[in-house]
């Protein structure tokens, strides 16, 4: 159960690879967080971030996940759900694509559309139903600030990250009063794998101040964040910018 | 008839301290045989007794299954004017037991700080009062209680044919079944006013010298303590005590009905919604400061009602929503006699970190009462409320936990909606005795809660 600072005691990270939901499983093992699902596709990567949470104290279990099949997502989450609460599932998976590719080749971006959006509808409702079910528990869900105005550099994974983000939105609304918490992260440029040899957007941050971010929003009970939290306003003045000035901003 | 069955829709539910919201079936039984029901088709995830909801976090919850409120079942059975026995259903308040018992000059024999609790949570939660000294807790005083157990079995315990599960259920947080209905032994009074002296202690060795010397003087006592006063201020207190006031203490206007019950009235509800904030360092400190000194220095005798005495708080419903949305937390524990090094050491660490804590209370404890998790034990009791959205606040009381833990004593789980599993297991030396009761009674886990599930109990 979460304690009266939403700390959750189980975790269940889909993308267990990712750096930011490793850094918000460490971050959550320094509270209450005691077990931990990772699941994602099987490799010596997601093995290694097993072993390195359960350095931490943590009892964790990898699971195999695969945003691109849905098909398989209610057993593959069922079977953890089977073994007991899940105070908090989070949404970790997602890939950046490359833009200038992807134009070129539309099956490349269906596929980032595919992960980040299409997989994330399938597995945020077998998580929230099985929450649902359970009557509690977080489920924080990994958008971006890519999505809230669709930029000329990005728009691909940004309209992924655009439909991901209304859905949860409505997600939320649909929570509401069922005991289920949905919580939609909206990070700016993090430093992560995703994001390497990439030219840092202004206000980058890091993965862990997204842990710390998640960890805040959990405490307050949140249903959208910004990290850093400036970003909220800077987004609000951007989403209002004229079009013609707006294509013009190095974004 | 009313519809207690009627396709309940789940709804989220709280404690008293607003935090951790989780959506249940609530169900209202109108009888014991609908209780029964209730139990039995209740699900996989089990059922748990609600009584008042004043329990501050998570034990009257229970995430996807259902809670039973039991405030329906409010009949009183039978009453022994004479020897002061009252039987009745579990869901009865206390508030109602005072104006029912009152006029027949029979007092509640231990009050908590609000008189909107139900015998059921009285016992649920083994509560104490101002009297905890001379009077030991809510138990000390219960006859016999009858229980829905989760094998759907109803059984009658009392103290001396089923002295286990009695005593397991005596502060068993609801978790060794539905309580049904209980016989208490109510106190005599002659008045339905207090005689009550006030004084002001200047910090808190003048205060726990103030106690330890004559709280056996009073059948009430209890020290209102200012947590955010600094340096040589430091747990400066305002001590009240007093007593039930026999007659010839009132005044003869008053002596024609002496026994009136007259609670304050009440003043309308908080309002719903509050800004975040409004309970900062600076309002509670100066709020502190205004309430320390339009205290009395030294005043003996001075009358009050029982209300005014017992249950200042209850004259503004619906108080807990000056916290805002992200709720607030109490945080309460005692400690033996002998560590007072320990209570010093936790207040100076209270102060020193200026939490924005209202008049928080120090009272000592009597003897304890053998309930397997009952909180009292013979020693020092603080507790203290707090806006959960305090930064840095969980870590902090982790560590409060610990100190409490290495010290022995223990923290009050009515009050609890945070503290981690291995702790309790070190504070109530007796959870694995009541471990394995629950199983007996309940092989199949049907009774259990929000906190039974976070505290592993
Ligand atoms: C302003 C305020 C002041 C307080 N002061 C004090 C104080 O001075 N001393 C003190 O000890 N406590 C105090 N409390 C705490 C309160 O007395 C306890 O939490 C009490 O248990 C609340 O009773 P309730 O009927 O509201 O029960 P709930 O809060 O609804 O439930 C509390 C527990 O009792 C169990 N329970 C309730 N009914 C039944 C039943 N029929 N059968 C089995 N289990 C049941 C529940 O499962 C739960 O575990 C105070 C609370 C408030 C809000
Ligand atoms: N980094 C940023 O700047 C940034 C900004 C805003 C939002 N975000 C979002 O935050 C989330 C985490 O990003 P991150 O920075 O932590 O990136 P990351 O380290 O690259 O993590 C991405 C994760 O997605 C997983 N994944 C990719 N395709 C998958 C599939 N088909 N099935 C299952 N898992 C798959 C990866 O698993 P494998 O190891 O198997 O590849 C990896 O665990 C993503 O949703 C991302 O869009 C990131």
């Amino acid at each position: 159960m979460k304690d009266a600072f939403g700390a959750p005691q189980s975790l269940l990270v889909l993308g267990g690879t990712s750096e930011i939901g490793l850094a918000t499983a460490r971050r959550l093992i320094g509270r209450r967080t005691r077990t931990v699902f990772l699941a994602g596709r099987p490799s010596p990567q997601l093995d290694a971030a097993a072993q390195s949470l359960r350095r931490l104290g943590a009892t964790v279990t990898t699971v195999d996940f695969d945003a691109l099949d849905p098909a398989s997502h209610e057993v593959a989450l069922g079977k953890v759900f089977a073994e007991g609460d899940i105070d908090m599932v989070l949404l970790a998976f997602g890939v950046l694509g490359d833009q200038a590719r992807d134009e070129q080749d539309p099956l490349a971006a269906v596929h980032v559309a595919q992960v980040n959006y299409t997989g994330a509808v399938s597995a945020a409702l077998v998580g929230a139903t099985a929450l649902q079910v359970q009557g509690h528990g977080s489920l924080v869900v990994l958008s971006s600030v890519a999505g809230e105005r669709a930029r000329r550099a990005n728009f691909i994974y940004g309209s992924s990250k655009a439909g991901l983000d209304a859905f949860c939105q409505g997600l939320a609304d649909a929570m509401h009063g069922s005991g289920v918490h949905v919580m939609t992260v909206r990070p700016g440029f993090v430093h992560t794998r995703m994001t390497e040899g990439l030219e840092p957007a202004p206000l980058s941050t890091t993965a862990d101040e997204v842990a710390a971010a998640i960890e805040l929003g959990l405490r307050r009970r949140s249903t959208t964040i910004w990290v850093p939290g400036t970003l909220r306003a800077v987004m609000s003045a951007i989403r209002h910018l004229p079009r013609p000035l707006f294509r013009r901003l190095p974004l | 008839m009313p519809v207690p069955f009627a396709a309940p829709e789940a709804v989220p539910v709280t404690g008293w301290g607003r935090t951790a919201p989780t959506s249940a079936l609530v169900l209202r039984p109108g009888s014991y045989e609908e209780a029964v029901r209730a139990l039995a088709e209740c699900g996989g995830r089990g059922a748990i007794a609600r009584g008042l909801g004043r329990a501050y976090g998570d034990a009257a919850q229970n995430a996807g299954g259902a809670v039973l409120d039991m405030t329906g079942l409010d009949r009183i059975h039978e009453i022994d004017a004479v020897g002061g026995l009252v039987t009745c259903d579990a869901g009865v308040s206390l508030h109602r037991l005072m104006q029912v018992m009152l006029p027949l000059g029979w007092f509640v024999p231990v009050s908590p700080g609000t008189r909107y609790v139900t015998v059921g949570g009285a016992i649920g939660a083994d509560i104490h009062g101002k009297n905890h000294h001379m009077s030991g807790s809510f138990s000390r005083h219960v006859r016999a209680i009858e229980l829905l157990t989760g094998d759907g079995e109803t059984r009658v315990a009392t103290p001396e044919d089923e002295p286990d599960l009695f005593w397991a259920t005596a502060g068993g947080m609801g978790l060794t079944g539905v309580i049904l209905a209980a016989t208490l032994q109510m106190l005599p009074v002659e008045t339905s006013l207090m005689t009550v002296d006030t004084e002001r202690a200047t910090d808190l060795d003048d205060l726990m010298a103030r106690l330890a010397a004559d709280d056996h003087r009073y059948r009430y006592s209890v020290a209102w303590i200012d947590l955010l006063a600094r340096g040589a201020r430091t747990g400066r207190a305002v001590l009240t005590r007093g007593d039930h006031a026999p007659l010839e203490a009132l005044p003869p206007r008053l002596r024609a009905d002496p026994l009136a019950f007259r609670p304050a009235s009440r003043l309308p509800a908080a309002p719903r919604f509050v800004p975040e904030g409004l309970l900062g360092r600076r309002s509670v400190g100066l709020f502190n400061e205004f309430w320390y000194r339009k205290a009395p220095r030294d005043q003996r005798g001075r009358l009050q009602k029982l209300a005014a005495f017992f249950h200042p708080l209850d004259g503004l419903p619906e108080w807990n929503r000056i916290y805002g949305r992200g709720g607030f937390v109490q945080y309460q524990f005692v400690v033996g006699y002998g560590q007072e090094e320990a209570l010093r050491r936790i207040v100076r660490r209270i102060g020193s970190r200026r939490c924005p804590s209202f008049l928080a209370v120090l009272k000592r404890f009597g003897e304890a009462d053998p309930g397997w998790l009952s909180f009292p034990m013979p020693g020092w009791t603080l507790a203290l409320d707090l806006p959960a959205t305090l930064p840095g606040l969980a870590a902090f009381l982790d560590e409060l936990d610990d100190e409490v833990a290495a010290a022995g004593g223990r923290v009050y789980l009515a009050k609890d909606a945070r503290m981690r599993p291995d702790v309790l297991a070190r504070m109530y030396p007796r959870l694995d005795d009541f471990r394995e009761l629950r199983s007996r009674y309940d092989p199949r886990r049907v009774i259990t809660s929000d906190l039974a599930r976070r505290l592993a109990v």
